[in-house]
């Protein structure tokens, strides 16, 4: 009985050893189970951090790329500034050529219009500014003769001298402009003459140039012609008025001459 | 740099004169005149040229005389020539290109395209 007894305490014992050592099992499984969980949380927390870091990358950079688009917006502003300007300096310095190159022709003009005190010699600086400056190929110059107030051809290209024939000062396109003392321009091609360019001293008529065809590879007049017009109104006009007073002067001194020499023989 | 000597051949003083001014903006350039076709002759016989501006009408010998006479003599065949003239004619410029010009400018000369055609023809920046 006794040992029955004291199997059943033994069994007692030993059941609960067994339920310890279960509990200790159980235990350290959960144990297991847990350094698990900290390991997984561990590695979801150090992901999670990393994500942060993309996520500031990210932003940085999005901000680095609004910052780049912004300088290249301002670049390309720049730039379509600086073309601007650009193009503005090559169309002055176009522009600056022209005037440079109308400068020129008129300073040409007008140092060879002044460059002698010969009437002829006028005529055919004349001649020349017209047919290679302005590019005429039918024209003539007419002086006035204040006696008879006609206006004769002196010089003419492109025709006969005497195919210009006078005019009255004051009629038809070359009289009246000579008389008006305005630049005439014709209407329309073919009747009358192209352009008048009336020459005259101030107020005192001296003749006309009257372009009646202009060479065939010139298409029309340009902005330089009409300068040239201009400049041969008064300086060409000047020239032969110059040339008139010296070559009458020079008469009256020879004549002047003439006279003293009789008295004094 | 080498300086580049040109003969302009032309009877009228003012439109020497002109193509003188237009043309003393090219650096490295000289520029020596010639009044007609004999004078350029002359002045091309005695002198070494990169370039001849000839006009057509001129008195004493023409221009496309001193053209012809130009390309005949062996030592001038290279040398580039321009004509500058009134006669706007096809003819008349199939007629100086054929004798060997190498350009056909028109009165009135247009300054701009002139020194273009100069700057090319001499190799010039």
């Amino acid at each position: 009985m006794k040992e029955r007894e004291l199997f059943s305490r033994a069994e007692d014992v030993l059941g609960l050893f067994r339920r310890g050592a279960e509990f200790t099992r159980e235990l350290l499984g959960e144990n297991e189970r847990l350094r698990r969980k900290v390991a997984e949380l561990e590695t979801l927390e150090s992901a999670t951090s990393e994500d942060a870091g993309w996520e500031r990358l990210r932003s940085e950079l999005v901000s680095r790329v609004e910052g780049l688009e912004r300088e290249r917006r301002e670049a390309l502003t720049r730039l379509e500034l600086a073309e601007a300007e650009n193009d503005n300096f090559a169309r002055r310095y176009l522009e600056v050529e022209d005037e440079n190159n109308q400068l020129v022709n008129l300073y040409v003009a007008s140092y060879q219009l002044h460059s002698t005190l010969d009437l002829a010699e006028v005529l055919t600086i004349v001649v020349e500014i017209v047919i290679n400056l302005i590019g005429a190929e039918v024209f003539a110059i007419f002086a006035l003769d204040e006696n008879s107030g006609m206006l004769a051809p002196v010089a003419a290209e492109g025709a006969d001298l005497e195919s210009f024939g006078e005019v009255p000062l004051g009629e038809g396109p070359i009289g009246s402009a000579v008389a008006s003392g305005e630049i005439h321009c014709a209407e329309a091609e073919g009747v009358g003459p192209l352009v008048c360019i009336p020459l005259r001293v101030q107020d005192r008529p001296i003749g006309a140039i009257s372009i009646e065809k202009l060479l065939q590879q010139k298409e029309g007049f340009s902005a330089l012609d009409y300068e040239l017009f201009t400049m041969l109104a008064a300086h060409a006009a000047t020239a032969m008025f110059a040339a008139q007073l010296y070559s009458q002067s020079a008469r009256k001194l020879q004549t002047i001459r003439g006279f003293l020499e009789l008295l004094t023989d | 740099m080498a300086r580049h000597r040109i003969l302009i051949t032309e009877d009228s003083p003012t439109m020497r004169q002109l193509l003188v001014f237009t043309l003393k903006r090219l650096k490295d350039v000289d520029l020596v005149e010639a009044q007609d076709g004999m004078d350029g002759l002359r002045k091309l016989s005695s002198d070494p040229f990169d370039l001849a501006l000839i006009d057509i009408n001129m008195p004493v010998m023409d221009g496309l005389k001193l053209i012809r006479l130009i390309r005949e003599e062996e030592s001038l065949q290279d040398m580039p020539i321009v004509v500058i003239t009134t006669e706007g004619g096809q003819e008349d410029r199939e007629r100086a290109m054929a004798l060997g010009a190498n350009e056909y400018v028109t009165k009135p000369v247009q300054a701009n395209q002139l020194l273009r055609l100069v700057r090319s023809l001499l190799k010039l920046e």
